[in-house]
């Protein structure tokens, strides 16, 4: 499948209407807390207030009693019935379960969940639990974690590194000792997530006479379906997920699959519907969807001529007290360890740790983010060190275009790119010049000023063998998807697309793409979404993977249905397929107008005139397409090399920062972000959730944390103080695309849900440090509140030195 | 996040409403506008057995100038307890006699929460960083509270006790807030005020606030001063010895900054999450400054526009 | 022993309701259960995320900070009640659709509840007017840009057809 960067599409690439917006705009979404179910009963958690404490007894007898209440579930019951939640890396004495057993690991982990006629009641009665708690030693610093005599999270686990792996990609000690300058530095990304405004909810419905678990969530999550069969002890047919459930927003984390084998033991043990929808409260706090919280300690080496040869980088991350696929986030780096940059060799040391925190879960980007936070902190530090341009310094290092494709140290090729023209097409855009005359103005007149430059890889495609490569006994190397079209007897056509979707707009994507093939309008085009027991694989919408993956098996779908059609017309034209020509739908004989077969026609002898059919052929009109990840398949070599994801999207972010110098209050003056995506398949789509990946990540550079008290006690526990940014936060953004097709996908198309996220936090970082440098400040922490930054400020003026290395 | 269950009344006088405290007692809350007290009750850290409803009263809606009362020497506006925000903050009388209180609005909450939430709500609640409590203490407003048995004025200043408590009863109800006019300052002396806050996103709770209002001469020199500062202590703070002492200062850079050396040197904060005791002692003696300096711009463009005699 | 229920007659999308309600009901648990108006969603019971808005009497509120029994007497206007009288979308949920002012869904009920109110009251707003209006609604999706162009596409059609 390749791609004409040249060919003039129909449908792809052009405005267009989405097909999901009518529905929302209108309140006629379909999520699960608007999915009520006959007899359906409501659940609330009794929780967690220790970091961690010895569970000795739980009373539920004045619980049972209240009003309303059906039943009361504690940790004894449950984890006796189901099986353990799976961890992503081989540590199989780190059990998790929806509910705590003999022991709490975080305030507000989960210890009993309370079935009642309404959620007011279910909470009226679990404030009538009673838990008998002996408080134990916890830890919440996880450099102290790994220190020996720490309280271990997990004791049969023997320690609180859950994962740790030092991988060497080359000659990085003789790099290091021929290079001219090294210098070191430390960063930290703060704990924060995705927190979409809708919670996590979960409805499950147990029907005896079909034994069957009908399960409706709010759901993002890979193998879901698989997972809570497993967990529930029952056969993968034995439960039936909903896709056609709208899910609002996710970016990663609604992997609720503690709450979905919670609610489904529920629903299956009581005989009745249950449903789960989080309150904000639990959400936060015990819902285990944290993002990462990661220490960067960097060392780079490089010459006096700007050439950057070798990176070392050990990052570690406090996954909390129990881990899904958390830790692998600090795998998923790996394929773009070196960023958009040609670093020679480069030693990587990743180290997931165990603390008594609410648990981390996949956040937008799955670490990649805090990854380029890390890289081009160290890259400007590289510039100030040689008092080189920073734009300079990166096109000096940038891969060059006719590099591609390109192998990297890690072992995983990008396989098409223009990191110069991005950033040239970003610098102009911005005014550059202008822009920094607008900065130094600034700065005479007494004011804190600066720019901050970020030029950043989108890894898109989910080959996700960050899974074998973290875990030798997971020999995961599949990583599809899939779709099925049908076109009925009537002629119109159907997408069936086999997962959810949280707001990318799939729908709209495969329509436009069985347009484009069958050049039929896309308008006319229906998707659904089957559910778990009709669907075809699929892996579900992760690491930016749609639009080259269902958008490829949607094109391979269309492209046999029209070889189909083809197939048709030459058997009843009396002619080779290669003398026929296909317009839009109809197909007819080159050069002779008068012989054609129109779609109508065609249809109809597909579905009902087995006389006219060509040998061999199935009736009807339908095809289905199931394929692997390009370039995946692999297992990673003995030292850690692996091709990881597929296609790699690039932007360069160019941001204007003023801070109030009295204050230390920042505030976004200019944006202009550079994007490459490949082929758009619908711009307002991409453009969309660039503007949303740039807003997210203004909050993760400057907003939000989850903050934890020296008791381990939540304090940022609601939107009071988990602070997203609203429209007042978020500057105008100029976004100027660019197109380098990939040559892996079906029309030239890169993955772009992650984008704008990923180059954010490093963008503002370094415009922040920008201004803080003419008084010798610089922060190196995130998020960089008005306190942080001032607090710096403060420092450097009392003649502290610059925030470590 | 539900509440627990409670009883709701809404009686139609302000003496049913007393009554119904006086007959609940503890066990029951007034709820006008709710914007503080709902999301109170959905975290369950309040759990009134009553609800009494006095959004609708009336009694509690008067917006009145000096003329509607008895003559004073300095008149009041006075503000009914049960008036919105959103009421007040377009109310052009409000805004060209109690300015302050106007434009302290603009940082209250959002667009929304001032649809609903009261004058009088956002005072009795007595958040920390609450802005119209500020304004109340800063310009000495007196806090007409009652119950049963009649009326109890109090001044705003000895009203605020500690973070989100005050002196109000269980069985009182505030009532009215009267806000002292400054009475016209004379042909050649203006009056000016500014409001001003740190928070860490636009409309969220005021790290620090401070407010000032000022008569000022036409040479700038400072007839009369009150400010204070919020979010520095448990309890909003007026700083009526610096407004005397600045009474008769020239209003330069120096004064200012001196004011607001001693506002800064006064006052004990505590550090939380989103800021230091150091960083809000800091932040009070920076917008100390800045409401210091606007109030006087302020005073100087009205003494520009003022019609002369 | 169940709870206290209170009669309460609410006018909501210009069709009066009556119900029997506890008190502790809150608006947006009313119209989302009690009258199954689901478009006006939940997103944090305590009032900062603004998809629960709705419009009272014609200003925009958060309905999780009303209970159901204060509305009683009231007017609302929930986003369902927004299209037009033949069920199609207005003026202003078709320029979000135009500009692809969201992803997800959840937080658009609320926005367009608030952006409705603003054309209502300023229908010439500027950039500055539009994202204060917006800036109690918090969205994860979009970053707002898009639905302030949206919203001035909207404000910019109204002129045309008032024009």
């Amino acid at each position: 499948m390749n791609t004409l960067v040249t060919q003039a599409f129909r449908y792809i690439g052009k405005k267009r209407r989405t097909k999901e917006d009518p529905r929302f705009v209108t309140g006629h979404g379909r999520f699960v807390a608007d999915i009520a179910l006959p007899g359906m009963k409501h659940v609330a958690l009794v929780t967690s207030p220790h970091a961690a404490a010895r569970i000795k007894a739980i009373r539920v007898e004045r619980a049972l009693a209240s009003p309303g209440v059906q039943y009361v579930l504690t940790g004894a019951e449950l984890c006796a019935e189901t099986e353990p939640l799976q961890v992503g890396v081989d540590a199989p004495k780190v059990l998790r379960y929806p509910l705590a057993h003999g022991v709490v690991r975080y305030s507000g982990e989960w210890v009993a969940a309370v079935v009642a006629d309404s959620r007011a009641l279910a909470e009226d009665a679990a404030e009538k639990v009673e838990v008998d708690y002996e408080p134990t030693e916890y830890v919440l610093d996880p450099e102290k974690a790994i220190e020996p005599g720490a309280a271990l999270v997990h004791p049969l686990h023997g320690s609180n590194i859950l994962y740790r792996r030092k991988f060497v990609w080359g000659p990085v000690d003789d790099d290091f000792a021929r290079a001219e300058h090294r210098l070191a530095l430390r960063v930290r990304w703060g704990r924060s997530a995705s927190v979409p405004i809708e919670t996590f909810g979960v409805a499950a419905q147990w029907d005896p006479g079909q034994q069957l678990l009908d399960v409706w969530a709010s759901i993002q999550m890979p193998k879901y379906p698989d997972q809570t069969a497993r967990s529930l002890r029952l056969p993968g047919n034995a439960v039936r997920v909903h896709f056609d459930v709208d899910v609002g927003g996710s970016y990663g984390v609604k992997r609720g699959i503690k709450h979905t084998v919670l609610v489904g033991f529920l629903a299956k043990r009581l005989g009745m519907p249950v449903r789960f929808i989080e309150d904000r409260l639990e959400n936060m706090r015990g819902g285990d969807m944290h993002g990462p919280d990661r220490i960067f300690d960097m060392q780079v080496a490089f010459d006096s001529d700007g050439t950057i040869r070798a990176l070392k980088m050990r990052a570690l991350d406090d996954v909390g007290a129990y881990a899904g696929r958390s830790p692998l986030q600090l795998g998923k780096p790996v394929g773009a360890i070196v960023g958009p940059y040609q670093i020679h060799s480069v030693e990587y040391e990743p180290i997931s740790v165990l603390t008594n925190k609410t648990a981390q879960e996949a956040v937008r980007g799955f670490g990649q983010s805090p990854t380029n936070y890390a890289l081009e902190s160290i890259i400007d530090r590289v510039a100030r060190h040689l008092g080189m341009d920073r734009v300079a310094l990166r096109k000096k290092n940038f891969i060059r275009k006719d590099q591609f494709p390109y192998l990297i140290p890690s072992g995983t090729t990008y396989d098409s790119g223009d990191y110069h023209t991005v950033l040239d097409k970003a610098l102009a855009a911005a005014d550059y010049p202008a822009l920094v005359a607008r900065r130094d103005a600034a700065r005479k007149t007494g004011r804190l000023a600066g720019i901050g430059i970020a030029s950043c890889l989108e890894p898109s495609g989910a080959n996700s063998s960050f899974e074998p490569l973290f875990n030798p006994k997971n020999d995961t190397t599949t990583w599809m998807d899939s779709c099925l079209v049908r076109v009925d007897l009537s002629g119109s056509i159907t997408g069936v697309m086999n997962t959810s979707s949280a707001g990318q707009g799939h729908e709209t994507l495969v329509a436009t793409v069985l347009g484009e093939v069958l050049e039929r309008d896309p308008d006319t085009i229906r998707v659904v979404h089957a559910d778990s027991l009709t669907a075809l694989p699929s892996n579900s919408p992760v690491g930016s993977r749609m639009a080259i993956m269902l958008g490829g098996a949607a094109a391979g779908a269309a492209r046999k249905i029209k070889a189909a059609l083809l197939a048709i017309a030459a058997h009843n034209l009396k002619k080779a397929v290669s003398e026929l020509e296909y317009r839009e739908g109809s197909v007819g004989v080159k050069g002779d107008a008068k012989r054609s077969l129109s779609w109508a026609e065609l249809v109809a002898i597909a579905h009902r005139k087995f006389h006219l059919l060509p040998p061999g052929l199935e009736p009807g009109l339908q095809a289905k397409f199931v394929w692997e990840v390009p370039t995946g398949g692999g297992l990673p070599t003995a030292d850690g090399r692996i091709q990881m994801y597929p296609c790699f999207s690039f932007e360069a972010h160019l941001v204007l920062v003023e801070i109030d110098p009295a204050t230390g209050q920042p505030k976004l003056l200019r944006y202009v972000c550079g994007h490459d995506c490949g082929v758009m398949i619908n711009p307002d789509i991409v453009h969309g959730m660039t503007y949303g990946g740039i807003a997210h990540g203004i909050g993760a550079a400057l907003y939000e944390k989850f903050a934890f008290s020296d008791n381990g006690q939540l304090e940022s526990q609601s939107f009071m103080d988990y602070l997203i940014p609203t429209a007042l936060e978020v500057p105008e953004i100029s976004i100027v695309d660019h197109c380098t097709p990939s040559p892996l996908t079906s029309f030239g198309q890169k993955g772009s849900g992650e984008a704008g996220y990923l180059g954010a936090p490093a963008a503002i970082a370094c415009a922040i440090n920008d201004a803080l440098d003419p008084l010798g400040a610089s922060i190196a922490e995130l998020p960089m509140t008005p306190l942080a930054i001032w607090m710096q400020m403060q420092t450097a003026r009392a003649g502290g030195k610059r925030s470590p290395p | 996040m539900k509440a627990v269950s409670f009883e709701y009344a809404r009686p139609a006088t302000l003496a049913e409403a007393c009554e119904l405290l006086a007959a609940y007692g503890p066990d029951a809350k007034l709820i006008a506008g709710g914007q503080s007290l709902v999301p109170m009750m959905a975290m369950r850290l309040a759990r009134p057995a009553w609800l009494i409803d006095i959004s609708r009263l009336a009694e509690l809606q008067r917006v009145a100038m000096p003329g509607d009362l008895p003559a004073d020497r300095d008149g009041v506006f006075l503000v009914g307890a049960g008036v919105r925000q959103c009421v007040i903050e377009g109310d052009a009388l409000a805004r060209a006699h109690v300015p302050l209180l106007a434009r302290a609005l603009r940082w209250v909450g959002h667009a929304q929460t001032r649809n609903r939430g009261t004058i009088g709500g956002s005072i009795v609640h007595a958040d920390v960083s609450a802005e119209i409590a500020l304004v109340a203490c800063v310009l000495d407003a007196t806090l007409e509270l009652r119950d049963t048995s009649g009326l109890t004025a109090v001044p705003a200043r000895e009203f605020f006790l500690a973070p989100m408590i005050t002196s109000i009863a269980p069985e009182q109800c505030l009532a009215e807030i009267r806000f002292p006019l400054w009475s016209d300052p004379g042909r050649e002396t203006v009056r000016g005020c500014a409001f001003d806050e740190v928070s860490v996103r636009h409309g969220d709770f005021a790290l620090v606030s401070a407010c000032a209002q000022l008569v000022v001469d036409a040479g700038g020199r400072c007839m009369r001063a009150e400010l204070g500062v919020g979010g520095v202590g448990p309890v909003p703070l007026a700083l009526p010895e610096i407004g005397a002492h600045l009474a008769g200062a020239r209003l330069d850079e120096q004064t200012i900054a001196a004011a607001a050396d001693t506002a800064a040197n006064m006052i004990d904060p505590e550090g939380d999450l989103h800021a230091s005791a150091d960083y809000r002692r800091h932040l009070a003696r920076v917008l100390v400054e800045r409401v210091l300096r606007a109030a006087k711009e302020d005073a100087m463009r009205n003494l520009m526009e003022k019609p002369t005699a | 022993m169940s709870e206290q229920l209170y009669s309460i007659s609410i006018e909501v999308n210009g069709e009066r309701r009556e119900a029997l309600v506890a008190a502790r009901l809150t608006l947006v648990d009313f119209l989302r259960d009690s009258l199954r108006l689901t478009g006006t969603h939940a997103g944090c019971e305590h009032g900062i995320c603004g998809a629960c808005s709705v419009l009272l009497d014609g200003e925009p509120v958060r309905s999780c900070l009303m209970y159901a029994v204060q509305a009683d007497g009231r007017s609302l206007i929930t986003i369902e009640g927004l299209a037009l009288p033949d069920g199609t979308p207005g003026a202003l949920q078709d320029a979000f659709c135009e500009a692809h002012a969201l992803q997800c869904g959840y937080c658009t009920p609320g926005m367009i509840i608030a952006a409705h109110a603003l054309l209502e009251a300023n229908p010439a707003p500027d950039e500055r007017e539009i994202r204060e209006a917006i800036g109690g609604s918090l969205c994860r999706c979009t970053g707002y840009q898009q639905i302030v162009d949206a919203i001035k596409l909207a404000a910019g059609k109204r002129t045309e057809n008032s024009a």
